[in-house]
């Protein structure tokens, strides 16, 4: 069967003593970091980027998904500890949660997040290898018009998704755009808004603007009122489930998996959604429904399984279109760019062992995960309580050694300090960085799509919808935002990003 | 802030839009513009200036009549550290080495806190600092002087 020789040769990838090392490495910093207060996964990921340029491709993969799961763990990890979730897919942990913590269950709430993610990883892996190659298939008929068009779509859906304004969204999907084309034209080889400064005509790195808008900015931002973090227990004990409880998590961690594999593939908040939904709809449903809030532990199974399902199955645009589903998924991409891969279609069939490597090592790191978590938790108590105060400064410099290395240039430091702000007005006038981050990673790669399109269509431009596969990847994106623009629903979906 | 400005997140934000949206399409001027069929590299980004520019003055018509939160405060102590600690590093860093561009981005960046305390940023500042040296210089051979060519080295 294909499937069992594709995952074969990613375990033979993915086994190999030093992609094992890489990706208990990423779990373990992902966690680390992950748990400090202040970092969601996209600055984590945005600040060990640096240290990923000179590992081999694979390896570098590996590291970052593993940084990726293990910043997600960690998120929930101080979302029930400290009731302060790390980043927005773990808000409804937190609820459950924190109030099973403060009642002496906080190891039985860890150990169930820790199950319940990994069951979410084990199918959704599987998932990813079913469904990963047939897509490929079907994009590698994709031509100009296609891409384009899926790029629009993509675009469309993060917009969709984002909280707050639509109008805002789009716009910053443009700015991001813009800034995407800095540099010199892939075409004609003119420099494009370079400001006669020669440090630019290389375009600006990604990780310039993601550490800037996500790291620095947030740092500021997390000034504005400084929080002292407290905690009820010192210790956490108790980490095993008895037979009654794995009764009580098997459903929910089931219905919380297929709901996150399937909303996850969905570009933009898929994470946070399907944790979201995932949560209410256990509250509807469940026998215990009175319990919700006050530390029903199926409150926690539920949005833990479907959220880290949701991060895997992100993977599935990212590793067969190239497109990006939310901020990580740009920052992976930019990664591969580094590293000399151009993310699609062709790298499953080019490179088969680091695709299936990756996906296989997945599953591994979701391993690492229950295994070296559970009996670490004392050490990520302790980093949990680390002042923030005397974390900014360590963050801040790493960024500031990170975008230096990247071409030793200290002009690459400035422009940092440039995006911090700007990161920082952004967070101020509520408008998301997210959908820009999707929009910088896309934009080069949209133009040439474009341009390429209406080349070959000799500048018709009905071409998009000419097309059946454009045709109706358009009229997908048209929709979505007609959807959301129609009065009942705009409602609908104002309450949905209230509750958070 | 005027009164009929009703919504000033809205207001602020399709300000930029407008502005950045208007650059684009005015610096695009210097750049050839071609034919759909043949797109030259002013093409794509005035299409797209032109549409944030329009998104701008959207945002700006609706913050008229849509109430919104005022901003909060601004931080702008805050602000002022932490973007002149990162530039402080990159002018230093070249120059003077990682122990002092460590030091001055760490220290510098550590007043923004409420909590600053001298000799607790100065041990932040000395721990960090021998990490990067260990780490960055050492173990990953970052072409990072210990101390730069400033000191005569």
């Amino acid at each position: 069967m294909d499937l069992i020789s594709h995952l074969g040769l990613g375990l033979d990838t993915a086994l190999t003593l030093t992609n094992l090392m890489y990706c208990l490495l990423g779990v373990f910093l992902g966690t680390a970091v992950g748990v400090l207060p202040g970092l969601g996964p996209t600055a984590t990921i945005a600040m060990l980027l640096p240290a990923t340029f000179t590992l081999p491709p694979i390896s570098a993969l590996i590291m970052l998904a593993g940084i990726y799961y293990g910043a997600q763990y960690g998120g929930s990890t101080t979302a029930i500890l400290v009731n302060l979730p790390g980043e927005s897919s773990s808000v409804v942990t937190a609820i459950d949660g924190y109030q099973m913590a403060r009642k002496g269950h906080a190891g039985k709430a860890l150990a169930t997040a820790a199950i319940a993610s990994f069951c979410a990883g084990t199918v959704a892996t599987l998932l990813l290898a079913l469904f990963a190659p047939p897509l490929a298939d079907l994009a590698l008929k994709f031509g100009p018009a296609e891409y384009f068009s899926l790029m629009v779509l993509g675009l469309v859906a993060s917009v969709v998704l984002a909280s707050g304004s639509l109008l805002n969204a789009i716009g910053m999907v443009i700015l991001g755009l813009l800034l995407g084309l800095i540099g010199s034209d892939v075409n004609s080889g003119a420099a494009r808004y370079t400001f006669d400064l020669p440090e630019l005509a290389d375009g600006i790195n990604f990780v310039i603007v993601a550490m800037g808008m996500f790291g620095l900015g947030e740092i500021i931002r997390n000034l504005e009122h400084e929080e002292t973090r407290s905690m009820a227990m010192k210790k956490v004990s108790g980490l095993m489930l008895n037979k009654n409880d794995f009764k009580r998590i098997l459903a929910p961690i089931f219905r919380g998996t297929t709901l996150g594999a399937a909303l996850g593939i969905l570009p933009g908040g898929g994470a946070m959604l399907s944790s979201f939904a995932a949560y209410s709809i256990e509250k509807k449903i469940s026998k215990n429904s009175g319990e919700f809030g006050k530390g029903a532990i199926e409150g926690v199974a539920a949005p833990e399984a479907a959220n880290n399902a949701g991060a895997q199955t992100s993977f599935i645009p990212m590793l067969t279109l190239g497109i990006p589903s939310n901020p990580v998924m740009a920052l992976m991409i930019g990664a591969m760019i580094i590293q000399g891969i151009q993310p699609g279609p062709s790298v499953m069939v080019d490179q088969p062992s680091l695709f299936w490597g990756l996906i296989v090592s997945m599953w591994i790191g979701n391993f690492f995960l229950i295994v070296l978590n559970l009996p670490m938790i004392g050490l990520w108590v302790r980093m949990i309580m680390v002042p923030y105060h005397h974390l900014f400064p360590a963050i801040l410099m790493f960024c500031a050694i990170g975008v230096f290395s990247l071409n030793n240039s200290d002009f690459d430091v400035y422009l940092m300090g440039l995006f911090g702000l700007f990161g920082y007005i952004c967070a101020k006038l509520d408008a998301e960085p997210a959908p820009m981050l999707l929009g910088f990673i896309i934009g080069p790669m949209m133009e040439e799509y474009l341009r390429r399109a209406l080349l070959l269509s000799h500048s018709n431009p009905l071409v998009f919808f000419e097309r059946p596969i454009s045709a109706t990847m358009l009229v997908m994106a048209i929709l979505a935002l007609a959807v959301v623009l129609l009065p009942s629903l705009r409602k609908k979906r104002e309450e949905a990003f209230k509750e958070d | 802030m005027p009164s009929f400005i009703r919504h000033p997140k809205d207001f602020w934000t399709g300000i930029i839009f407008l502005f950045v949206g208007l650059a684009a399409v005015i610096i695009g001027r210097n750049y050839v513009m071609g034919t759909a069929g043949k797109m030259g590299p002013a093409y794509f980004p005035t299409v797209l200036g032109g549409l944030l520019a329009l998104i701008g003055v959207a945002a700006v018509i609706r913050s008229f009549f849509r109430d919104g939160e005022p901003i909060g405060r601004f931080a702008a102590r805050e602000t002022l550290l932490i973007i002149s600690a990162v530039v402080l590093f990159g002018f230093l860093i070249r120059g003077a080495g990682m122990v002092v561009g460590v030091f001055a981005i760490v220290i510098l960046s550590a007043r923004a806190s409420q909590k600053f305390k001298w000799r607790a940023a100065i041990l932040l500042a000395a721990g960090l600092a021998g990490f990067s040296v260990l780490v960055f210089v050492k173990l990953l051979g970052l072409p990072i002087p210990v101390f730069g060519p400033w000191f005569g080295a």
